[in-house]
């Protein structure tokens, strides 16, 4: 048993004063190094499975583990090491004054002393691709370029896996092909939570569908889309023109 | 005239001093208290709810035939987020605009802060709850409430200054048109912040009730029922409250000695001759000379700081106890 | 008016070089500042040549900042509405009055209208320069240094990054109220911009409650970190002591005499 592998059974979850429980029975296995996207409708509980992941909402029913630690109050400082998180909008992770100050807030918690700090953040940016904006603001930044600075603040912390939710959101075609680029060149295990079905295809070999709480589908991407009932009973649409079967 | 966000000068340098000080005892207080709160979870919460408010500023709303007016927030940002926070988080908007954008001096931040922050904040969280035990205990009763409050809050302010401008004002405008003058333009003023507060307040309650600490006694069936309070109770309500005001205190801000004073010199009240009341070194010579009736000015300032000690007072006790409350029930 | 900038937030305040003035340890500039306009507050009114002194170094650090006047100016119309009662002032004052072409004026009240105006132009030019030669990350590392509470400058920093997205978003609701026609001129029409204003508040909560996510799922514990110390340098405070000690010279002579 690896270090990096997500091992997830049942897991339950309704939010205070909610009705209905967004998550009913999740269970997923991911090994190491696998490259899985999770693809679902929205409202389907993807969004609140990545919060447990790096153990944000209380655990109330179910088991996490991520490798060889389980999800407990104690393990909570390297779960959120080895599981880096990547949320649906850069503008929720960029909250530091600059950029090279936003990649060092991981490192710095972690305890990485001052003067290894600078190292830290120029190869995180360089691994995507944007040290020419170290010393930019945030809110000056395009959406690519958040996006990919937010991937840089996570990959300072030295995760063994990615959690991306919805990554393409805000990308223009040219974005989402770099972006699918700079992933396919990070070691890490990737999940990659999704309802942009060409974009798994073309980053994950393997994808898992998610509705209503619970994992209804798993299998390689390329059979998964190629069912179209299958898509159509969840909620899922290929774009106009697309054909699976002529790629 | 304006006398919010005052420019260097504005007050005299020993009332400068003075009511920094106050400022500052009062943003020790809500560190120390909030800081609880604001330890964890809240930090970028205060500093977002900041930025609303400051961005909220800026833009302003229609008042009348396309001149505008602009919100102060304080009573708002108190019913949202506790007069504590809220306070802080006014704080925080009112030094930031002096200090990067020039929108009032950096040596009248003890004023500004005390009148746009913590008088506004504590003095309409006190008039909120106050109000909230004669409102109906369902959405609509707390707008109403925070209708109210944000209308007194802002008058409150304005009366603080006036206050203010008797001890330490900088030119020879007697206090009580000063007095006249700032409360009925911001009775003005209040009206429309009236509006937009409890709007704005309905909107959260609609969406994320949890969001606003005022009606945290409330839970959602609570909000939804009940009896609503007519639009038409309100508008008509505010206004005929705005008006008795008005009138009263334009009548206080007219110098010869005509209605209300008249009357009063008329049946002996006040003795005309008398002008010693004010004659005081701690009064400003610049406030007290050529006001119209020294003993009526002396017991409008007299009231005027009263009350809104008062109102301060019972703002901080109210939430004193309000923390006391949450820390019990978590 | 808050803002004073018709809607734009705190990124374009700095005006970008190279000057002295710009590479001065920032605590140094902030406190500089204050005692710069604590001087000139407390100057008497009647000593107009000590105003010229302040408002010659008020000017001098302009120049050598090479902060284009105009720029300057448009900044300062901040304090048009105080000017404009400061105007007022002479007519509405009391006391002994003097003719000036043919009106009859207050002495004192000319005499305050005077303080107004020169205290006030000359503390927000003052203010000008700062924000103009200091950028935000800096200004919060100077209160950091001066020893303001962390609590404080925590909330300031994060109200200044997310306050030009709030801008935006306020000014895009505004757009798209005015595309569908809804140009509000009375305040009963204003409902549509309170209930906007309501539900952005409420967006803006949620914001702060995944950038707290955010922050935890990068191993935040409950305080920021350090990310910088490097000491002052000794000759910037030097430097930066400057202007308000010259002013301080002149607030004693006019004292004095």
């Amino acid at each position: 048993m690896s270090c990096t592998t997500i091992q997830v059974a049942d897991l339950r979850f309704t939010y205070p004063g909610a009705h209905d429980s967004v998550l009913d029975g999740l269970s997923v296995s991911i090994g190491e190094g696998e490259r899985v996207a999770l693809l679902g409708p929205n409202g389907s509980g993807k969004t609140t499975f990545v919060l447990h992941l790096n153990g944000l909402l209380s655990l109330q029913s179910g088991t996490i583990r991520i490798g060889d630690l389980d999800m407990t109050d104690a393990n909570l400082p390297e779960i959120r090491r080895r599981v880096g998180a990547v949320f649906q909008d850069a503008d929720d992770q960029l909250f530091m004054q600059s950029v090279r100050d936003d990649v060092s807030f991981g490192p710095a918690n972690l305890g990485v002393p001052r003067g290894d700090l600078d190292g830290v953040v120029e190869r995180a940016l360089d691994q995507v691709g944007a040290m020419p904006l170290i010393d930019r603001t945030p809110h000056h930044l395009s959406g690519g370029e958040k996006r990919r600075v937010a991937i840089a603040t996570v990959l300072a912390m030295e995760p063994h896996a990615l959690v991306l939710d919805e990554p393409t959101s805000g990308l223009d075609p040219v974005g989402r092909r770099e972006l699918a680029e700079l992933l396919a060149g990070l070691p890490q295990t990737q999940l990659v939570v999704t309802h942009d079905l060409p974009f798994a295809l073309q980053t994950c070999p393997r994808s898992m569908i998610v509705s209503g709480g619970k994992v209804v589908a798993d299998g390689p991407t390329r059979e998964v889309l190629a069912d179209a009932e299958l898509l159509a009973a969840n909620r899922l649409e290929l774009p106009y023109g697309f054909d699976v079967s002529a790629l | 005239m304006i006398a919010m966000h005052a420019p260097d000068g504005f007050l005299e340098a020993p009332v400068a001093l003075a009511t920094a000080v106050i400022a500052l005892v009062f943003v020790a207080l809500a560190l120390r208290v909030s800081g609880r709160e604001l330890g964890d979870r809240q930090v970028p919460l205060a500093g977002i709810a900041a930025a609303f408010i400051f961005a909220a500023q800026m833009f302003n709303f229609p008042v009348a035939a396309g001149t505008t007016g602009h919100l102060m927030g304080g009573a708002l940002a108190a019913i949202l987020l506790g007069p504590w926070v809220g306070s802080l988080v006014v704080t925080v908007v009112v030094v930031v605009q002096a200090l990067l954008f020039a929108d009032g001096g950096l040596t009248a931040l003890g004023y500004n802060v005390l009148n746009m922050a913590t008088v506004t904040a504590f003095g309409g969280w006190a008039v909120f709850r106050l109000m909230r035990r004669f409102m109906p205990r369902n959405a609509a009763g707390v707008m109403g409430a925070t209708a109210i409050a944000a209308l007194v809050s802002v008058v409150l302010s304005a009366a603080a200054f006036s206050v203010q401008w008797l001890f330490g004002a900088s030119a020879e405008v007697p206090f009580d048109t000063v007095f006249g003058a700032m409360v009925g333009v911001h009775v003005l003023i209040g009206v429309g912040e009236a509006i937009i507060s409890a709007l704005a307040v309905g909107a959260v309650l609609a969406a994320r009730p949890d969001l606003v600490t005022g009606a945290s006694d409330l839970d959602a069936t609570q909000l939804a029922g009940g009896r609503r309070v007519g639009r038409r109770t309100f508008v008509l309500g505010g206004l005929f409250v705005s008006l008795v005001f008005a009138a009263v205190v334009s009548q206080f801000a007219v110098d010869n000695p005509d209605g209300l004073e008249k009357v009063a010199i008329d049946e002996g009240f006040i003795d005309s001759g008398r002008d010693h009341a004010l004659d005081s070194s701690i009064f400003s010579d610049y406030a007290t000379s050529g006001v119209g009736n020294e003993t009526l000015s002396l017991a409008v300032a007299g009231v005027s700081g009263v009350l809104i000690t008062l109102l301060v007072g019972l703002g901080l006790i109210s939430a004193a106890r309000q923390g006391r409350d949450r820390i019990a029930a978590s | 008016m808050a803002g004073g900038l018709d809607g734009r937030g705190v990124g374009h305040l700095v005006i970008h070089g190279h000057s002295p003035v710009h590479r001065l340890a920032p605590e140094t500039k902030v406190v500089s500042t204050f005692a710069f306009v604590i001087c000139v507050a407390l100057t008497p009114r009647e000593q107009m040549w000590a105003f010229g002194v302040h408002a010659a170094v008020a000017l001098s650090i302009v120049v050598l900042a090479g902060l284009p006047a105009r720029v300057v100016l448009a900044r300062l119309a901040v304090i048009i509405p105080f000017l404009t009662f400061a105007a007022l002032v002479p007519f509405v004052a009391g006391g002994e009055e003097i003719e000036v072409l043919g009106i009859g004026l207050s002495r004192d009240g000319l005499w305050g209208a005077w303080n107004v105006a020169a205290k006030a132009s000359i503390g927000a030019t003052a203010s000008i320069i700062l924000s103009a030669t200091t950028s935000v990350p800096e200004i919060l590392r100077a209160l950091t240094r001066l020893r303001v509470p962390k609590v404080l400058v925590s909330i300031m920093a994060f109200m200044m990054r997310y306050l030009d997205l709030l801008v935006d978003q306020l000014g895009r609701m505004r757009t798209s109220m005015t595309a569908r026609c809804h140009d509000p001129r009375w305040l009963w029409q204003a409902k549509p911009i309170a209930s906007s204003a309501g539900a952005l508040f409420v967006r803006s909560y949620e914001r702060g409650e995944r950038v707290h996510q955010a922050m935890l799922s990068r191993g935040f514990t409950g305080t920021m970190p350090d990310l910088e110390e490097q000491a002052t340098p000794g000759g910037d405070w030097a430097r930066a002591a400057l202007p308000p000690v010259v002013a301080l010279a002149a607030l004693l002579a006019a004292v004095m005499l």
